[in-house]
């Protein structure tokens, strides 16, 4: 019983981070909300996985996020220009944000009748997650917005993947991929750096 | 010793040891070498038997144990193993020619490293997991540090990485399928899934933007290795979903859904090859138009799908390569635009052979009589008759824009104002990879028949396909 609470509190930790991840257009709240996101996760894959794993997927996810952050504070010289037009502006994204939690609101149930089993948090937040992900994607095209995105469609669908699959190579393979992005991305905001100074 | 170390292993170490080397040449040489050895070796040392050589008895194993789980490379694996490596040799040792062996040889011996892994790896479905990792090292490959990434880097990165999730989910419904074979939702569920996921990976219309922008960013050779090597190995993974579950393999409808894919990229990629002024899109469109020809191969009767689409794979690859070193010479004419139909007017009497590599390679592509694309479209486009006359005739359409776009890529090459005089600005290693690319595409075209000891032997990897 603690635990399904404590459950549900992490999807709700969840929705205020990605959330936030949309919101906040400043990279340091981006890395906190990042960081705070994997909390959620790692207790999330917990419910299907022993501790350990679950605990490598939180480091991996961490070490993707420091990397970011150390980058970032190395390059952000300049603010992210301001967006002029509504549809790209806060209140878009608030209202995206509130489709995709009534979207995840109205799938979850679905899913766990299709697939029992999962629990019901874990499907809300893995669906939570894959949704905002998706729509970091869609709505903005700025490298640090796209790599987040990517991380946190990775994760929603990691949580869920957690519950399927057990195996130790996925989680190692998966937690290479999720460090991958990190890096990959800290690769491509360092090369995309010099142009942004100079705009 | 046993197969993945050598086979996936000895690449990504030696791959990443070679970072360490700041010569192209010597770079170019060890890559090249490492995989013609890599080639060799598949060619000559049969998997889990043993060979004596005096007294000394040498056996490959064919699988070794990696967190848990299995890396099989099986004997019937070799053939492709030397398609690869080989195929790689000739990218390796044109890298240095294409002025990228810094970016080329490094990276892509982990990539292809990686690569195999995910034709080795069992269960299969955690290939998708190693094709994202080598998407993954492959990035700096295409967006070097001192060049701001563009458009079409992110959107490659971004297609590639939504791909994995859905195959990955989808082949864990398939397995729900195979428990419960008449539950109709789970599969179209999973078929829905497993499509999905293969439209990312596959850059399948209409998700293929990314590769004509990637065309224009970065270094065509660079691009052309990932080209070739990606969808290559994604079809393969592909086969074997195709080859693990039988109502997936006799699903009319998902053969149906295969062929109007293939033929819609095909029909896309020719027209729009048709239309183009930069030779770097249109060789990105060909491409497109040569995923098609898989996704159309894999749709035939069972009986020839399997045989035509590894038909295709050489000829692919020789084109591709052929393609994407003649525009990297091509490159380093220093114009404002380079690769634009406005900035190449006339370099065919300056780059003769660069020039006559970009045609041939097109024609190749087009499937010109006696070029290496030949033979497989002609069997291709007969298997399609078959099927559908209306589809055979789009098909043409296809390879008539293909064609269009290749003379039109003719007609620039060879116009010029004045009367200047034939002279080749190509170095050595240049005209000699050109040289036997360009062999290699008459070869390939005159006698298919070469490649038959490797080719026969290459459905052998599947147990039920092309059976």
């Amino acid at each position: 019983m603690i635990a399904t609470i404590i459950s549900w509190l992490a999807v709700v930790l969840l929705l205020i981070a990605s959330s936030g991840l949309l919101l906040s257009r400043d990279w340091h709240w981006d890395i906190g909300f990042l960081a705070a996101q994997y909390v959620g996760v790692f207790w999330l894959v917990a419910q299907h996985w022993p501790l350990g794993m679950a605990a490598a997927k939180l480091v991996t996810g961490w070490m993707a996020t420091a990397a970011l952050g150390m980058t970032l504070s190395n390059i952000s010289t300049l603010k992210e220009p301001a967006e002029q037009f509504w549809p790209q502006g806060r209140v878009f994204r608030l209202f995206m944000v509130g489709m995709v939690a009534v979207l995840t609101a109205s799938a979850t149930p679905h899913i766990e009748t299709s697939v029992p089993g999962i629990g019901l948090p874990v499907i809300a937040g893995a669906v939570l997650l894959i949704g905002t992900g998706l729509l970091h994607l869609a709505t903005d095209s700025h490298l640090e917005r796209v790599v987040i995105g990517l991380l946190t469609v990775m994760a929603g669908f990691e949580i869920i993947y957690a519950a399927l699959e057990g195996s130790i190579l996925v989680a190692a393979l998966l937690s290479v991929v999720n460090l991958g992005l990190g890096l990959v991305g800290a690769y491509l905001l360092i090369s995309a750096a010099p142009q942004e100074k100079s705009a | 010793m046993s197969a993945p170390l050598l086979w996936v292993i000895a690449p990504i170490v030696i791959g990443g040891l070679t970072f360490l080397i700041r010569r192209a040449r010597t770079l170019t040489i060890v890559g090249g070498v490492t995989s013609l050895l890599l080639a060799g070796i598949g060619f000559i040392v049969p998997i889990d038997e043993a060979l004596r050589l005096g007294p000394v008895s040498l056996k490959i194993a064919s699988s070794a144990f990696l967190l848990g789980r299995s890396l099989v490379l099986n004997p019937s694996n070799t053939p492709l193993l030397v398609i690869l490596y080989g195929m790689c040799t000739l990218w390796f040792f044109g890298a240095e020619a294409a002025g990228v062996a810094h970016r080329l040889v490094s990276f892509g011996l982990i990539i292809t490293g990686l690569l195999v892994a995910s034709i080795a790896v069992q269960p299969f479905l955690f290939a998708g997991l190693l094709i994202e990792i080598a998407v993954l090292v492959s990035i700096p490959m295409i967006s070097p540090s001192n060049q701001t990434p563009g458009r079409g880097v992110v959107r490659f990165l971004i297609y590639q990485t939504l791909g994995m999730p859905f195959i990955l989910f989808a082949g864990w419904l398939l397995a729900g399928v195979e428990a419960s074979p008449g539950d109709l939702a789970l599969t179209i569920q999973s078929t829905a899934m497993l499509g999905l996921g293969f439209a990312f990976l596959l850059a399948v219309f209409p998700l293929y933007n990314w590769i004509p922008q990637l065309m224009e960013e970065s270094s065509p050779y660079v691009v052309g290795f990932l080209l070739w090597l990606l969808p290559t190995i994604a079809s393969i993974y592909g086969m074997g979903f195709l080859d693990r579950y039988a109502w997936l393999r006799t699903s009319p409808e998902l053969l149906a859904g295969l062929r109007i894919t293939g033929l819609l990229m095909v029909v896309t990629g020719g027209l729009w090859a048709a239309f183009q002024r930069h030779t770097g899109r249109l060789m990105a469109y060909t491409a497109i138009a040569e995923t098609g020809f898989i996704l159309i191969a894999l749709s035939l009767a069972p009986a020839k799908s399997t045989d035509i689409t590894f038909l295709l794979i050489p000829a692919r690859g020789l084109s591709i390569a052929i393609w994407a070193l003649s525009l990297s010479i091509l490159k380093f004419e220093p114009n404002d635009k380079p690769l634009s139909f406005a900035t190449m007017q006339g370099l065919a009497r300056v780059y003769p052979l660069a020039s006559a590599g970009l045609i041939l390679a097109a024609l190749s592509t087009a499937g010109f009589p006696l070029l290496a694309g030949f033979p497989p479209r002609l069997a291709l486009w007969e298997g399609l008759a078959q099927q559908s006359l209306g589809m055979a005739i789009w098909f043409l359409i296809g390879l008539l824009g293909l064609l269009t776009g290749a003379v039109r890529m003719l007609a620039v090459l060879v116009m010029n104002k004045e009367e200047t005089a034939w002279i080749s600005k190509e170095t050595w290693t240049q005209r000699g990879m050109l040289g036997v690319g360009l062999i290699g595409l008459f070869i390939l075209g005159l006698f298919p028949q070469v490649l038959r000891p490797i080719l026969e032997k290459l459905p052998l990897i599947f147990q039920h396909l092309g059976r």
